[in-house]
């Protein structure tokens, strides 16, 4: 726990790309949720905007998540050396892979709470100079999956917590590979 | 010299036929070409030969950190091609210790948490860890420096944090590729000083594949490879260099 603490600060340039990532499509899901409460709160929304703003957020997820792997791939390209080591030291494979998912989880729910919150407010002002006061005097469902209609709270904690889930996911792929290396091609690693 | 207990064996480790072959284009590279060498519990023996001459594959091999396309390595009498990756990790960890030509250290952590991270991949308490990890950097002359980082240590400092580590589980090989490889004159000969106290006193055995001909005066034995097969083996008598009319001081 210590150990990952420390690799996200002393290394906080990468850390800040990673996680800006999950800060970014969380923010925009967030924006989005918002402003489907907002508009649906004032009978504003159709259809066809409707289905288009799903699109819309699957599709930043998705870039978000792909932005995470690069990150940590990089991430775990960087330390190839310092895995060797390690593992020279005695380190198991699920301890390597542990330490990154650690990473990128701890990195994933910060840029996600982050973002969460920058997507709301910035949408929030909007629609504030936009209505007025009266913009959250009504709001309506955030999201409406098979007849559930989704408070916009709700829509924000499951951002969050998605973010999260994203970047622990993106993450395994690169971490499982590092882990599986022999320690001497780790080392031989020039950067 | 101490009285091996009956039931370990004279030889820690053995190699069996030891090649290595890497495919390059359409050309077989031969790193490793049929190595037999026998080294004994306690010995300080010197891997010598020219760059390319296969000594760090022959290194990676006995260190479990690569595995060879032909030939078995047996460590106390055990063929590591056996061992799965929990085993290797636990061989890593408590009988060899690693000493690098570019240190290895991490970057992020101290001196004492470069040191007792093997003891807490051992299993040690972080308190115990830390208080045998102070007493190990202490004997390698780097007490006042426990919480210094790699970057605050110059090669010399960072080495001998290198081999605190490696003698962090009480390991019964230390394995040193090139340890004074990245090291002037002066701080090359303290540390291959420092390398043979611990082999004097704590019985441990010393591999180190290196072409440091100042390595010679403390080796009791020396392997000389050149193109992935083993020319000779000399016990020190025999050799008869003057390495002191290079040094120049």
């Amino acid at each position: 726990m210590n150990m990952t603490l420390k690799a996200i600060f002393v290394r906080i340039g990468r850390s800040a790309i990673t996680a800006s990532g999950i800060f970014l499509g969380t923010a925009f899901l967030v924006s989005v949720l918002t402003q489907t409460a907002v508009l649906q709160g004032h009978q504003e929304l159709d259809e066809a905007a409707s289905a288009r703003n799903i699109w819309l957020v699957t599709m930043s997820l998705v870039v978000a998540t792909v932005g995470i792997i690069n990150s940590m791939l990089m991430a775990v390209t960087e330390r190839y050396k310092e895995i060797g080591t390690m593992k020279c030291l005695g380190a198991l494979d699920r301890f390597i892979v542990r330490l990154f998912l650690l990473e990128s989880g701890m990195l994933g729910a910060f840029g996600a709470l982050l973002g969460a919150l920058g997507g709301f407010l910035v949408t929030a002002a909007i629609y504030l100079i936009r209505y007025g006061s009266g913009a959250f005097a009504r709001l309506g469902p955030a999201m409406t999956i098979r007849g559930f209609d989704m408070p916009l709270w709700l829509g924000i904690v499951g951002a969050v917590v998605l973010g999260g889930i994203l970047a622990v996911l993106a993450a395994i792929y690169p971490a499982w590979r590092a882990a599986k290396m022999p320690p001497a091609a780790a080392l031989r690693v020039e950067i | 010299m101490t009285r091996v207990a009956p039931s370990a064996s004279e030889y820690i480790v053995r190699t069996k036929d030891l090649a290595k072959e890497y495919i390059m284009g359409g050309t077989i590279l031969r790193a490793l070409d049929g190595v037999v060498v026998d080294i004994r519990r306690g010995e300080y023996i010197s891997i010598m030969g020219p760059s390319g001459s296969g000594k760090s594959t022959f290194f990676n091999m006995i260190g479990g950190l690569d595995k060879p396309t032909r030939g078995s390595v047996f460590i106390n009498e055990v063929d590591m091609a056996q061992l799965d990756a929990a085993e290797l990790a636990y061989l890593r960890c408590r009988t060899i210790g690693y000493i690098f030509q570019t240190f290895n250290l991490i970057p992020v952590m101290t001196a004492l948490e470069n040191v007792t991270l093997p003891m807490i991949f051992a299993g040690l308490s972080t308190d115990d860890a830390q208080m045998k990890g102070s007493k190990l950097l202490d004997r390698v002359g780097l007490g006042d420096r426990l919480n210094h980082k790699p970057s605050e240590l110059s090669g010399g400092q960072q080495q001998r944090v290198a081999i605190a580590r490696a003698l962090a589980n009480n390991p019964g090989i230390i394995l040193a590729d090139e340890p004074t490889g990245n090291l002037d004159l002066k701080t090359g000969k303290e540390i291959i000083l420092l390398l043979k106290e611990m082999n004097d006193e704590q019985g441990v055995t010393i591999i180190s594949a290196t072409h440091d001909l100042k390595m010679i005066d403390v080796s009791d034995r020396v392997v000389w490879i050149r193109d992935g097969k083993i020319e000779r083996i000399e016990d020190r008598e025999e050799i008869d260099v003057r390495v002191g009319e290079m040094e120049g001081e």
